[in-house]
């Protein structure tokens, strides 16, 4: 019974002092942020690798949850006669929900997970340490223009998800199953508001998960034990992580925004 | 870059280890460590693997930080320096790293020439000649294409040779740098180590378990062992040396007082427990 508490403090103790030092972190890299803006292009060759390189899967995602999207539309809106709403559903779902928690879920796996892999093996390799020694911060040098390349292609790969999802419910819907295109488009417009829903959806929501998941792959790699297994478990925490925060942060701000 | 620091006096070492502990957590590495780095020389820090030699290089470079005693590098002491004096003092110092720790997302001319580019605001034409020169100095001018991964151990470290000592540096730091090489790399290594440390005036702190090897361009030794020196003199002092301890290290033999056995339980008792 001992030995349980024991293991429950000790667990508990470990979880806020990796938190402690997640913060601590991230405090050093929005210190460090100015940097970021004075190497441009190190945060270029960044978003190329973290958002160039998603897109392919994030574009084949989109089209597919689109799909579905308007196939399962499709059938329960024409119990009711009213499968002209198709678009307004395909475009409500994937805009203020699917759209920016599936790319932030899909991102966290694709870039976030080389990015953990990436920064542990500079660790586990010296390349960090050897930074340090030639008097370059790997904070700012590394880290950072990660960071920023984060924030940025986040919002996006979820606007480019999103866009093509709608694509793929026009596909199903009016492509396949016969709805009327035009009553598909205006019904759409009719339902969507820029700011309620774009902005709120599809902006702020996937910056958000951006910031999330970018801080916590960047951690796990910055704070990962030197070694294969080291990092392979860093690795996997920060899929299990950043997949969990996206969905429980998806919760709070759903809350806050469509209440 | 070789511009002295506040306090720098010429005429002092240019490192001073001062009465250094060191542990990692229960285990001590360093248990009251006194030595001196003097200009101009190459010393060599020697000890059995495990002795805490990659660390000490760690303290000189304020990575790791003493529990007690003082390191003092350049005339200042490492621990008071503030984040940008300590990265300021660090472009001073060219280290080389026991795998050679090159960038893997740059070819050999981009890592060569990456101190460069964060330190110094130079013309590409001048960064150019810089790199080449430095590259045909350790003999890879053309592989100056390469990728790390295309290269043998002893070219990475010849090109990290070469990183190390882009921005003529004032010392530099040799973790292991002869460990797993063939003998012609050994050979190679060692000439171009003594070389550098004549032609730019360097200060060069070797550490290794490579006696021969060592001895043989080393103008001063210490021999490390259980967190303590445990000798020091010229190689010719050290050679000729009749403590046991010195004579077990040099000539390679298993038995002595410097153990061989990871310290714990007899192993009698192991047995029968």
């Amino acid at each position: 019974m001992t030995e349980l508490f024991a293991r429950i403090g000790r667990s508990s103790l470990s979880i806020f002092e990796r938190l402690g030092n997640g913060t601590l972190f991230l405090f050093q890299i929005l210190m460090g942020l100015g940097f970021g803006f004075k190497r441009p292009t190190l945060v270029l060759l960044q978003i190329w690798a973290v958002g160039v390189r998603s897109l392919s899967i994030i574009m084949v995602s989109g089209a597919f949850v689109g799909m579905v999207l308007g196939l399962q539309g499709y059938n329960t809106l024409v119990t009711y006669g009213s499968e002209e709403s198709l678009g307004a559903l395909v475009a409500l779902s994937l805009i203020r929900e699917l759209g920016p928690v599936l790319t932030a879920l899909l991102f966290a796996g694709r870039a976030g997970s080389a990015l953990t892999a990436e920064i542990g093996l500079m660790k586990a390799t010296e390349q960090l340490a050897a930074l340090e020694m030639m008097g370059v911060d790997p904070l700012q040098r590394i880290v950072v223009p990660r960071f920023i390349a984060g924030l940025f292609a986040m919002p996006l790969l979820a606007a480019i998800f999103t866009a093509i999802g709608i694509l793929g419910g026009y596909f199903c819907g009016v492509g396949l199953l016969g709805v009327d295109a035009g009553a598909f488009w205006s019904l759409m417009q009719q339902h969507i508001d820029l700011i309620d829903d774009v902005m709120q959806g599809v902006v702020i929501k996937s910056i958000a998960f951006g910031f999330v998941v970018t801080w916590i792959a960047l951690y796990e790699g910055y704070a990962s034990l030197p070694t294969s297994e080291g990092v392979s478990q860093a690795t996997t925490r920060t899929v299990v992580n950043a997949s969990l925060a996206v969905l429980a942060l998806d919760f709070v701000l759903t809350g806050l925004m469509f209440h | 870059m070789t511009s002295l620091a506040p306090s720098e006096n010429l005429n002092d070492p240019l490192v001073t280890v001062d009465g250094v502990s060191f542990s990692h957590g229960a285990r001590v590495i360093f248990d009251n460590v006194s030595l001196t780095i003097p200009r101009g020389k190459i010393t060599a820090i020697l000890g059995p693997s495990g002795t805490g030699k990659t660390t000490l290089l760690r303290l000189i470079g304020g990575q790791l930080a003493p529990s007690k005693g003082q390191v003092t590098v350049f005339g200042q002491d490492v621990q008071a320096l503030s984040v940008t004096e300590l990265y300021s003092m660090r472009k001073r110092i060219g280290m080389l790293f026991q795998s050679g720790a090159l960038l893997t997302d740059l070819d050999v001319f981009e890592n060569v020439a990456f101190p460069l580019r964060e330190h110094a605001v130079l013309p590409e034409s001048m960064i150019r000649s810089i790199v080449l020169m430095k590259l045909e100095v350790v003999g890879l001018r053309n592989a100056r294409h390469l990728y790390p991964r295309e290269l043998s151990g002893g070219m990475a470290r010849r090109v990290a040779l070469a990183r190390a000592t882009a921005l003529d540096p004032v010392m530099v730091l040799y973790d292991e740098p002869f460990a797993g090489q063939d003998p012609i790399s050994m050979g190679i290594l060692v000439r171009l180590i003594g070389e550098f440390n004549r032609a730019l005036n360097l200060t060069s702190v070797i550490v290794s378990h490579d006696v021969k090897e060592t001895a043989m361009i080393a103008d001063y030794m210490y021999l490390l062992s259980e967190g303590r020196v445990v000798a020091h003199g010229t190689p010719e002092g050290m050679r000729a040396s009749r403590e046991p301890a010195v004579t077990q290290f040099m000539e390679g033999e298993p038995d002595g007082p410097l153990p061989f056995h990871y310290p714990g339980p007899d192993y009698l008792h192991d047995l029968m427990s």
